[in-house]
């Protein structure tokens, strides 16, 4: 890891130093973990997917508030009531001088469907089931994925086989068909069983590139040294092997977060993911897709919220992917 | 190399007899399947009851249940649904529907995506490889749901609008051509003013096609004609000839060129061949055109240049026969058009009702319930091939043994062609494998949007009606289909990469 980051590090020149740079000298030390830092902050894609992002967690919480606590929008998703102009969106981003009506939310920003109820407030509760449905997904697979992939990969002989074909079962299986059966058998169960049982289902990428990557550490010295000292498996697999494989871990749990809002929303869609009274973005879309050439609006505004949400995720993975793992980033000249 | 064959088959066999037992499990449990027969009146009620548990043997454990549909499953038998229908003819219809919807789509997303994924690598860090990268996370990111139901209503309900007065709007033409002038531009290798001179040349170009074209109301009854067909096909002769050979042989460019013309003169001669013809004399045409322009090839290559002109010359003569092909769809067209009441790209289902017509109109009239479904399936996928083929494109790019090429003095395009692109694209065979395995599975989303009636039915039918056999259907053919391309790639890897038979 070293040996590389200082290559990937020698092409940009550290910023200049007054005193070192008399001598020529102006080398830095950093840690790995500054050293990450800065080339993940470096890549602006993944700046501008983080800043989304919390723009849309913030957006999504903050507005209707979350379980209890109140949030500053005072209409909520469930209340019905008269439709006014059609239900057409009062949000406007035009200002005035540009000759648009002004930069306001009105009434109902996202404009009301064809019961009255608020389009905003159901836009919100949508994103917060489909992120925190992403999120459980995203830790639940990381976690067995990565449990099983060392455990496969540290022990090798019958253990490893036993669980790479339990893998191989899964993977044989189309997602959309085992998702969709363990949607409708929880289904009524509410979403965080649902979220639990999805994660359940998208370990299988995550556990064959852990296990790959165990595969190449345990031959390596150090493993070979803790071994030899007489380390047991368990602490050798925690604390020597695991750290070295953070990089892909949280790589692809960001990349699983990204796919599992794609794949809810397209569970909820066929609906097989969240079932009514509860709402997901997918859902909202199955439920306005007719309203496309009347109530437009309706169908535009989840869509574009999960492209937001898979859009950044999928920067922000990018980004980290560069930070940890340099190799790809420029071609040796 | 025998043994690692039969053991990986052995594996697969397993593994998939287990998925099998798991689906079932679960496809038993979803939802009980008398529950509609016990909201009926009461004496109706006992002797459906019966009936349905009777045929779905209800009374016997799962376990049996299970054995029973395996034993059928040997002997190529899906069972009988909740109705008493066998499975087999509904299985038979969806998965023709299903092969119909994908395979264009995947052969479309494959070429184009890895061809895409090059030309990014090649250009690493440039505008055009900043803009591929951006726009592929973007259909990374695009629910496939959504973005069917915008194109069913921006590009066929408006298309089709706009196709009755189709004349360009001017705020169009001018994007359009900067759009292809941007994307030359970034092609082209060379300094600042070279890029700039190809803008503007193939954006001034492209503005005066777009109004030529406009004016003319070719969109309405669009065709190529001779000269335009001559003109491609001498382009596609050249193209093919740099990319296999470089121009600076002459027997290869030569080989290229006469199957050129071959294939423009045979378009000529053909013609009433072509009015009508049957789907297998044209396959007949494109295997005699390989082999012709093989031969031509063969020929003119001599010793030394054969395994290049042969290769130049039969791309060129299918390239030909592939133009010819473009421009009788596009005669088609206007007729096509009219009886279809100038609605030609559909929404919903996979054929017109009852239509027929020529195999050129039949053609157009799948075509075009075709064309958004494969549009929508290829953007989500093109976005997984392009950034594979980049990333293991860069990766093979800074290896020693291309610096070596390259030292060598070998040209650019030898050390592209030869060395990264062949390496290169070891690890884009299995990732296809894998993908083309999945496809079947993943495709019920783009079915349900466009209305067909294909293998999502079956599953959407079992989980209705809390039968197993339609789902068990499904999975058989897209659970196997997974099984068994993941075995294929695992083999294609190990035969394309000797160091895995190894170990």
């Amino acid at each position: 890891m070293t040996s590389q980051t200082q290559t990937a590090e020698a092409g940009t020149p550290p910023p200049p130093q007054a005193g070192d740079a008399a001598q020529g000298l102006n080398i830095v030390a950093r840690s790995q973990g500054q050293l990450i830092r800065r080339r993940f902050f470096r890549h602006r894609g993944a700046l501008v997917g983080m800043v989304l992002f919390f723009l849309v967690v913030l957006l999504a919480v903050s507005s209707i508030g979350w379980g209890p606590i109140p949030g500053w929008w005072d209409k909520d998703a469930t209340t019905t009531g008269t439709v006014t102009n059609g239900g057409d969106p009062t949000l406007s981003v035009v200002p005035g001088f540009l000759g648009g009506g002004g930069v306001h939310l009105g009434e109902h920003p996202f404009g009301q469907d064809n019961t009255g109820r608020d389009y905003f407030a159901l836009t919100m509760r949508g994103t917060q089931t489909s992120l925190l449905i992403a999120i459980i997904v995203g830790l639940v697979s990381t976690l067995v994925g990565t449990v099983v992939g060392a455990v496969a990969g540290y022990f090798r002989g019958r253990t490893e086989s036993v669980l790479m074909r339990i893998t191989d079962v899964v993977i044989a299986v189309p997602t959309l068909l085992l998702a969709g059966l363990i949607g409708v058998i929880v289904a009524g169960h509410g979403i965080l069983l649902f979220a639990l049982f999805l994660g359940l289902c998208l370990w299988t990428q995550i556990a064959r590139l852990v296990r790959g990557e165990v595969l190449s550490l345990r031959e390596k010295e150090f493993v070979e040294a803790a071994r030899s000292v007489g380390t047991p498996a368990r602490r050798i697999i925690f604390k020597h092997i695991l750290p070295n494989t953070m990089g892909i871990i949280i790589v692809s749990a960001t990349l699983a977060i990204a796919s599992a809002v794609l794949t809810e929303s397209a569970l909820s869609f066929l609906s097989l993911g969240v079932q009514p009274p509860d709402t997901s973005l997918g859902r909202l879309i199955t439920d306005y897709r007719t309203a496309l050439s009347v109530r437009p609006w309706l169908f535009y505004w989840p869509g574009l919220f999960i492209v937001a949400i898979a859009l950044s995720v999928n920067f922000i993975g990018d980004g980290l992917r560069d930070a940890f793992d340099p190799r790809q980033t420029r071609v040796r000249d | 190399m025998l043994v690692f064959i039969a053991r990986r088959l052995f594996v697969s066999v397993w593994v998939f007899l287990v998925a099998t037992v798991v689906v079932f499990f679960l496809a038993t449990n979803i939802r009980d399947p008398l529950a509609d027969a016990r909201q009926l009146p009461d004496q109706a009620r006992a002797s459906k009851i019966a009936e349905i548990t009777e045929r779905m043997h209800l009374d016997d454990p799962a376990l049996v249940r299970y054995f029973r549909w395996l034993g059928d499953l040997l002997t190529g038998n899906f069972g009988k649904d909740r109705e008493g229908q066998k499975v087999n003819a509904a299985l038979d219809h969806a998965l023709s529907a299903t092969l119909q919807l994908i395979i264009g789509a995947t052969v479309i997303a494959i070429v184009v995506g890895i061809t895409i994924g090059v030309i990014s690598a090649l250009r690493q860090y440039t505008a055009l490889d900043q803009s591929v990268t951006f726009v592929a996370f973007v259909c990374f990111s695009l629910p496939l749901f959504w973005v069917g139901t915008l194109l069913k209503q921006f590009l066929a309900l408006d298309f089709n609008d706009w196709l009755a007065d189709p004349e360009i709007s001017p705020l169009f033409i001018g994007g359009i051509s900067l759009i292809t002038g941007l994307g030359c531009g970034a092609l082209v290798v060379g300094d600042r003013r070279t890029r700039w001179a190809v803008f503007g040349i193939t954006t001034v170009a492209m503005v005066a096609l777009l109004i030529a074209l406009s004016a003319s109301e070719w969109f309405a009854d669009p065709g190529l004609g001779p000269i335009v067909i001559a003109l491609t096909a001498v382009g596609g002769a050249l193209g093919f000839t740099a990319l296999v050979s470089g121009l600076e042989w002459k027997p290869p460019l030569q080989a290229a060129l006469i199957a050129a013309a071959l294939g423009v003169v045979a378009s000529l001669a053909l013609d009433p061949v072509l009015d009508d013809p049957q789907l297998i004399t044209l396959l007949g045409l494109a295997v005699l055109t390989a082999l012709i322009c093989g031969a031509v090839g063969w020929f003119l290559g001599g010793e030394l240049y054969r395994r290049s002109a042969i290769p130049a010359a039969v791309f060129t003569g299918l390239f030909t026969g592939a133009v010819i092909f473009t421009d009788r769809m596009f005669q088609s067209f206007a007729d096509y058009s009219d009886s279809v009441g100038g609605r030609p790209i559909s929404t919903i289902g996979a054929e017109t009702p009852n239509y027929e017509g020529t195999f050129w109109e039949t053609g157009l009239d799948s075509f075009g319930h075709l064309a958004l479904p494969t549009l929508a399936l290829v953007l989500i996928s093109l976005a997984t091939y392009t950034r594979y083929t980049r990333a293991s494109m860069l990766e093979v790019m800074n290896q020693d043994f291309v610096r070596t090429a390259r030292a060598k003095g070998l040209g650019e395009r030898a050390v592209i062609t030869r060395h990264v692109l062949r390496n290169g694209l070891i690890p884009i065979t299995t990732l296809v494998a894998y993908d083309i395995g999945t496809i079947i599975g993943g495709a019920v989303v783009t079915e349900q949007v466009f209305g067909w009636s294909a293998m999502g039915s079956l599953l959407f039918k079992g989980i209705e009606e809390g039968d197993p056999m339609p789902i068990m259907a499904f999975f058989v053919v897209s659970g196997g289909a997974i099984v068994v391309f993941n075995t294929i790639a695992d083999l294609a890897y190990a035969f394309l990469d000797p160091r895995i038979r190894l170990s």
